[in-house]
C-alpha cells in the first residue's frame, strides 16, 4: 500500500501531476490514492517533503542469497544448430560474470551433439552442462523446463539468461514460476549495479515507447530473456579452456504432456534478413508495390537483405517476414539503408544497433535522422535510380 | 467443456508516450481496450464451445473499471464473467499475477481448457500464460496458430516457432496462448449486447479466492521497476548535401567502402 503521511503532505500536487496512472489526487489539501495505484513508486521519489512511502518490508528478505553464485546461459539448440543468440548471451554473460568474479556456464539440451559444447567454450563459457537424451530431441516445455529447473536447484546460479525466442519465451516463464523467482522479458540491456551487485535488466515496454529498468533484489536466480541480435558475441577462440559436464535426468523428468508430432522448418526464399551484412529497407514513402522494385534492385546490387516498415507490410507491398521493428524482426547489419521510412520508435527498436545507418527521406525533420549515421534529405525516386546507376558502373569496373 | 479465458484491460499502446520533460506517461485521451491478443483467445474459446458445447468464463484481474471489458467479452459470446479485484493486487508482476489468476480460476471450477493471449500489449511479457499453467499444474502450448481438431480429449494443434511451426498433441486439461493468426474475432451480437447489459459480473476479492496475502501484489512480486525513461539514440550524423547527382555519388562511395 502507498502510505500517505497526512501531517507531512503540503498538498503541492507534484505527485498528482506526475502520476502515470491517474492514481493520486490532492483532495482538500492532502494527497489521496485510489485503486489505479500500481505502486510503481515514482511519486515517492518525487515527493520533496517525504510524505509518501511504500512499505516494502513485507517482502521476504531473510532468504540467504549468498548461496547463489555464477552466471548461466541457456544455449538454445534446434534442428542441429546452436541458435546465434546463445553466443550473444555468452558475450554479455562473460562481462557480467567477470564483474561478479564468478564462472560463466552454458546449458545445452538436445540429442546427438557433436562439437556443440566445444563451440560454447570457444564462445566464452567456463563450463557447459550437456543433457543429451532422445527425449530432448524436440523442444517441449515440460522436459526442457524440468531439466533446467533441476540443474538450477542443484547448482544455484545467481543469474540465468535465455534468448527471447519462441522457445525461450515459452519455457523460461514456467521455470521461473516453479522456482518462485522473478523473470524479466525481452531485455535489451543488462548490467550489474555497482552498489548492490544486482542485475539491472532494461527492456522496452508499451510497444517500445518506454524503457524500464527492473531488478530482482530478494530472490534468486535473477532471470531474464534477452532479445536476439542486441548483445554482441565474443570472437570465437578455440584455445579457450572449459569443462564439459554431462547431465543425466530421471526418465519421468524428460516426459512431456505435450507430444510433438512433427517440427517443420518453413523455407524462406529470401536472404535471411537477420544474418545479412547489408539491409535495404523501404517504407510508406515508396508509395506502392512498384516502388519496392527500386529497393529490390538496390538490394540485389549490394547483395543485401530486403526489409520493410510495418506501414509497407500492412499496405501489402511486401510480406510480413520482412518487417523490422517491435512486432517484426530485429536486425543488426553492418549497413542499414532506409528509404521512405519516418523512423517511428517501433521501427527504430528493430534496427538502431546497426553499425551504419543511411536514411533517405524528403522530410528533414523525420525522426529517422536522429539515429542515422548518414542522412540524405531528398526524393528517393530521384536519388535511388542515380545511386543504382553509379553502383552498376562500379560493379562493371571491378 | 469448461473453458476459461484470461483477458486484460490495457491502454491502447499506440497512444502512450513518455513526456520527455516530466518523464511520465502521457495518457491523455488514451483509450482502454481488451488486450488485442485476448480477443483472439476469446473467439477461439467461443468457437470450441459452439462446436463441442460447454461454457466460456472470462476472467480478468484488474481495477473495478475492468468490468467494462468483461461485459464486452460477454457480448462477443462468453457465458460467465469474473472480475478479480482488490487493492492488495496492486503492483503485481507476472509471478503474483499468475498466483492470483490461478487461485481465482480454481475457485470458479475445474477448467478443461484455459486460453490466454500470446502477450499483453502494455507489458509485452508473454509470461502470464506459461506461469499460470505451472500454477495450475497443467500442460501448455504457447503461440498456437491453429487448432486442427479435438478428438477424445486430445487437442491437435500447431504452434508458431521462429523458424517454422510444430505440430502437437495435448490431452486436456491444458492451457494455451494464441497468436493473431488463429482466427478473426467476431463483433458483438445484438443478443450478446443485451445479455452483457443485464448480467451480473462476479467480483472476487483477495479473501474470496483464499489468497495468501504475502503472494499478492507488490509483496508477492520478486521484480521491481527502478526506472522508466524514453528510449535515447546516439544521433551523431553526417548530412549528405548537394544536388541529387552529388548526393548519389557520395552515397555510392560510402556503400562501396563503408566507413
Ligand atoms: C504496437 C505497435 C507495434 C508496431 N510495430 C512496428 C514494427 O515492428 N515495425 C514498424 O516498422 N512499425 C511498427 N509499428 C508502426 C509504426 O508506429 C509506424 O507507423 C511505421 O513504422 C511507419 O512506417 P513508415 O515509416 O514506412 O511510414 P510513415 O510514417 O508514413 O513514413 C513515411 C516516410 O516516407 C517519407 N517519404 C515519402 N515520400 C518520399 C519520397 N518520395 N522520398 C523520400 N521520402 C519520402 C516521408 O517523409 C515519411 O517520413 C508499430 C506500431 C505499434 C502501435
Ligand atoms: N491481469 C490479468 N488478468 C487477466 N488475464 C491476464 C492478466 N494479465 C495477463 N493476462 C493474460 O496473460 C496473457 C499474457 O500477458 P503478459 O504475460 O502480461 O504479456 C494476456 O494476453 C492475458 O490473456
Amino acid at each position: 500500500m502507498l502510505q500517505i503521511d497526512k501531517e507531512a503532505c503540503i498538498g503541492c500536487g507534484v505527485c498528482e501531476e506526475n502520476c502515470a496512472f491517474d492514481a493520486i489526487h490532492v483532495v482538500d489539501g492532502v494527497a489521496e490514492v485510489n485503486d489505479n495505484c500500481t505502486l510503481c513508486g515514482s511519486c515517492v521519489e518525487d515527493c520533496e517533503v517525504e510524505a509518501l512511502h511504500i512499505d516494502k518490508a513485507e517482502q521476504d528478505e531473510t532468504a540467504d542469497l549468498s548461496a547463489w553464485s555464477g552466471v548461466w546461459v541457456y544455449a538454445e539448440y534446434r534442428h542441429g544448430r546452436i541458435a546465434p543468440v546463445a553466443f550473444e548471451l555468452l558475450g554479455v554473460g562473460r562481462k557480467l560474470a567477470d564483474q561478479r568474479q564468478v564462472k560463466l556456464s552454458a546449458v545445452l539440451l538436445g540429442h546427438d551433439f557433436t562439437d556443440e559444447a566445444e563451440q560454447l567454450i570457444a564462445g566464452g563459457a567456463d563450463k557447459v552442462y550437456v543433457a543429451d537424451e532422445p527425449g530432448l530431441e524436440y523442444f517441449t516445455d515440460d522436459a526442457y523446463g524440468n531439466v533446467l529447473i533441476d540443474l538450477i536447484n542443484e547448482h544455484k546460479p545467481e543469474i540465468v539468461l535465455a534468448g527471447a525466442t519462441a522457445i525461450g519465451r515459452s519455457f523460461i516463464p514456467r521455470v521461473a514460476t516453479s522456482l518462485k523467482t522473478g523473470l524479466t522479458a525481452d531485455c535489451t540491456q543488462l548490467a550489474i549495479d555497482p552498489e548492490g551487485g544486482n542485475l539491472l535488466q532494461t527492456r522496452p515496454a508499451w510497444g517500445g515507447n518506454i524503457m524500464a529498468t527492473i531488478v530482482c533484489p530478494n530472490y534468486r536466480p535473477q532471470m531474464s530473456t534477452v532479445r536476439p541480435l542486441v548483445m554482441k558475441p565474443l570472437e570465437a577462440d578455440s584455445s579457450r579452456k572449459g569443462e564439459i559436464i554431462p547431465v543425466k535426468s530421471a526418465p519421468e523428468r524428460i516426459d512431456s504432456r505435450v507430444k510433438v508430432v512433427r517440427s517443420v522448418i518453413e523455407e524462406s526464399d529470401q536472404v535471411n534478413l537477420t544474418e545479412a551484412d547489408v539491409v535495404v529497407a523501404g517504407g510508406r514513402g515508396l508509395e506502392n508495390a512498384e516502388g519496392f522494385a527500386l529497393i529490390n534492385e538496390l538490394a540485389e546490387l549490394l547483395d543485401a537483405g530486403v526489409a520493410a516498415s510495418r506501414a509497407a507490410v500492412d499496405s501489402g507491398w511486401i510480406p510480413y517476414p520482412h518487417q523490422v521493428g517491435q512486432t517484426g524482426k530485429t536486425v543488426c547489419p553492418k549497413v542499414y539503408i532506409c528509404c521512405g521510412i519516418s523512423g517511428a520508435i517501433q521501427h527504430l527498436v528493430g534496427m538502431q544497433s546497426s553499425e551504419v545507418i543511411i536514411a533517405i527521406n524528403r522530410d528533414p525533420d523525420a525522426p529517422i535522422f536522429s539515429v542515422a549515421t548518414y542522412g540524405v534529405v531528398g526524393d528517393l525516386f530521384e536519388i535511388l535510380p542515380e545511386l543504382i546507376a553509379r553502383l552498376r558502373v562500379h560493379s562493371k569496373i571491378n | 467443456m469448461n473453458i476459461f479465458v484470461c483477458i486484460k484491460q490495457v491502454p491502447d499502446a499506440k497512444d502512450v508516450r513518455l513526456d520527455p520533460k516530466t518523464n511520465t506517461l502521457a495518457r491523455d485521451g488514451v483509450q482502454s481496450i481488451i488486450n488485442p491478443y485476448d480477443r483472439h483467445a476469446l473467439e477461439e474459446a467461443v468457437r470450441l464451445k459452439e462446436k463441442f458445447s460447454g461454457t466460456v468464463t472470462v476472467v480478468s484481474m484488474g481495477p473495478p473499471q475492468a468490468e467494462e471489458i468483461l461485459r464486452e467479452a460477454v457480448s462477443c459470446g462468453a457465458d460467465e464473467a469474473v472480475l478479480v479485484s482488490d487493492r492488495a493486487f496492486a503492483g503485481a508482476d507476472t509471478l503474483a499475477t499468475t498466483y492470483t489468476l490461478a487461485q481465482a480460476i480454481v475457485k470458479c471450477g475445474k477448467p478443461d481448457l484455459v486460453l490466454c493471449g500470446k502477450q499483453a500489449i502494455d507489458g509485452d511479457t508473454a509470461q502470464v500464460g506459461p506461469g499460470l499453467a505451472e500454477r495450475l499444474d497443467m500442460a501448455y502450448v504457447t503461440c498456437v496458430r491453429r487448432i486442427n481438431d479435438l478428438v477424445d480429449d486430445t487437442l491437435h494443434l500447431e504452434r508458431m516457432m521462429d523458424d517454422g511451426y510444430d505440430v502437437l498433441e495435448v490431452k486436456l486439461p491444458a492451457l494455451m496462448t494464441v497468436v493473431k493468426e488463429i482466427n478473426q474475432p467476431r463483433l458483438p451480437s445484438l443478443k450478446g449486447k443485451m445479455k452483457a447489459k443485464k448480467m451480473a459480473v462476479t467480483v472476487l476479492s483477495a479473501a474470496d479466492i483464499g489468497a495468501d496475502i504475502k503472494q499478492l501484489g507488490l509483496a508477492g512480486s520478486p521484480t521491481q521497476v527502478v526506472r522508466v525513461f524514453s528510449p535515447e539514440f546516439k544521433g551523431e550524423r553526417t548530412m549528405i548535401t548537394g544536388t541529387v547527382s552529388e548526393q548519389a555519388t557520395q552515397l555510392a562511395e560510402i556503400l562501396v567502402e563503408p566507413a
